[in-house]
């Protein structure tokens, strides 16, 4: 059972705060750390695998500071998200010599390589394989010391549905058997299907932390805008305000529009178009209005 | 001290790339110009020297040693694959020193080799002169190696400022401006040369005992500045 303790941990490079006073505990099992791209999650996870230094605060693993102490890659498996590789390498090649930097050898470089079925492409040189084959021989290279830690840095991108998920299906596996794995996303279904516990980092900050359904509610619970053309906007806004699933209605009138923030999605995507039919109004345009990942996880950080 | 299997992959970077093929044509440069020579200029102690000091020494070495010293670590870094690496239990003045050991063996092979074969091609070693440059070379290739695999290390454009070195401090002002010799790794290499060469035949600008101290010195202290810069090596991420 290891463990991944980040303790008040701020990162800032220059004047630009990359991650801002974040506190989380990381165990066993598969966790996700979701967040919209430069929200700070390579930073995290880069301090987390002793490849930067924390401004402020402390990173360890069991206790152990993980910032320069080599030790603790005995437990640790890194899955980088950059693609430089010995490209020069068979995969065969690459994944014999991380083994032997463990201090191991060729059976344990075969067993990680059939763990991630590349052993039918093994003698091909790195620089031949799809981004998909890159990405298991780098869980392979990962893999050879069966690390107690797993810390990958947005393993699917650039991956085709299979590929997906194989990788999902192995990682399952991995916390089933008591690893810590942690994965950066900025897909929120590609975290609710893998991970049992969610970490979400936005603009540096850490914004909420508990199991998929708990952030599923608090995205589809934030407030919505829309933007709604009717044949009677002001008739429309009157009948709308009445419910308490608005929380206010703006008459925008150089875009001859209604800006509508409802507080209960669910019950307000039944309300209108029953307002709207019997009030006899025709609904011209309905479009949500800050659908943007961004603006999703924003609510979440003042949740 | 020495991982075996870092110093396999740092061969196999070092001579894979094509700009490894510069490694080849310098040295075979250096004999077409000693055939040329010897062939219209007979051999002559004097003409060999200067040969083998203003080509071989002044340029070859310290380009061979740019191209050894800052390709044994720079690819890696700019790439991120130097993660590979560190992302082990192995120590990173290990790591520092086995690349090191490769690229002074790299430098020595295409340097010093073709450096004595050129000097027995120009005079057949009359007053000592091609083994006397090619202790140069190997001395040579010792310190330009931690000084560019320290340069490769602290910096993205390892290659272009150690070519600046290279060229501009060792090739031009080592010989035009007395003063900037003091601090040159050609000198303190010539000054054990001349120490191996009949008299007058090699000569340089610093003591040997100077040299020997600046040699040893620059060595252990880029060596071990390097290491503590790779314990410190942030690799950013794109963010």
């Amino acid at each position: 059972m290891t463990t991944i303790e980040i303790d008040h941990t701020s990162r800032w490079f220059g004047n630009v705060v990359a991650v801002n006073d974040v506190s989380m505990t990381v165990g066993p099992g598969v966790t996700g750390l979701l967040g919209p791209n430069g929200a700070g999650k390579s930073t995290l996870i880069n301090m987390m695998g002793g490849f930067l230094a924390p401004s402020t605060g402390k990173v360890t693993l069991d206790g152990q500071q993980i910032w320069r102490n080599e030790s603790v890659y005995k437990k640790i498996g890194i899955v980088p998200e950059r693609e430089g590789m010995y490209d020069f390498l068979t995969g065969k090649e690459f994944v014999v010599a991380n083994a032997e930097l463990q201090g191991l050898g060729g059976a344990e470089a075969r067993k990680a390589l059939a763990t991630v079925q590349m052993e039918y492409a093994q003698d091909r040189k790195i620089s031949t394989y799809s981004k998909g084959m890159r990405q298991r021989v780098k869980m392979a290279s990962a893999l050879v010391h069966e690390p107690s830690v797993l810390l990958l840095d947005e393993p699917f991108n650039g991956m085709d549905p299979r590929q997906r998920m194989q990788l999902m299906e192995l990682l399952r596996r991995m916390g089933a058997e008591g690893r810590t794995v942690l994965f950066s996303s900025h897909i929120l279904e590609e975290v609710e299907q893998l991970a049992s516990h969610i970490e979400v980092i936005v603009a540096g900050r850490h914004a909420a932390s508990g199991d998929f359904r708990k952030i599923r509610r608090l995205m589809t619970d934030r407030p919505h805008r829309y933007l709604v053309r009717s044949s009677d906007d002001r008739a429309l806004a009157a009948a709308l305000i009445a419910d308490p699933s608005t929380a206010g209605i703006e008459v925008d009138v150089t875009e001859k529009a209604l800006r509508i923030q409802a507080v209960d999605f669910g019950r307000f995507t039944e309300l209108l178009p029953r307002v709207a039919r019997e009030q006899g109004i025709r609904l011209l345009t309905v479009s949500p209005s800050d659908e943007s990942l961004e603006s999703v996880f924003s609510y979440l950080v003042a949740a | 001290m020495y991982d075996p299997t870092v110093a396999r992959l740092t061969y196999r970077a070092l001579l894979g790339r094509r700009r490894a093929a510069i490694l080849f044509v310098l040295p075979a440069l250096l004999l077409v110009i000693a055939a040329a020579v010897r062939m219209f200029a007979g051999a002559d102690d004097q003409i060999a020297s200067d040969v083998l000091g203003g080509f071989a020494i002044a340029t070859m070495v310290p380009l061979i040693g740019v191209i050894a010293g800052t390709g044994a670590i720079g690819p890696e870094i700019d790439d991120g694959s130097i993660v590979y690496l560190l992302a082990k239990p192995v120590k990173r003045p290990t790591i520092i020193f086995t690349k090191l050991i490769v690229a002074i063996a790299v430098t020595m092979v295409f340097s010093a080799l073709p450096t004595l074969l050129a000097g027995l091609i120009l005079n057949g070693n009359g007053q000592q002169v091609a083994v006397a440059y090619t202790i140069a070379a190997l001395v040579a290739s010792i310190a330009y190696s931690a000084l560019f695999l320290l340069l490769g290390t602290v910096s993205r454009h390892a290659d272009v400022l150690g070519l600046v070195y290279a060229l501009v401090w060792e090739a031009l002002f080592g010989s035009l401006v007395p003063g900037a010799r003091t601090l040159s790794v050609q000198q303190w290499s010539l000054a054990v040369a001349q120490k191996v060469a009949g008299d007058g035949a090699v000569t340089s600008d610093v003591g040997l005992p100077l040299a020997t101290v600046l040699l040893v010195a620059v060595t252990v202290a880029a060596t071990w500045y390097a290491g503590q810069k790779l314990r410190a090596l942030k690799l950013a991420g794109e963010e």
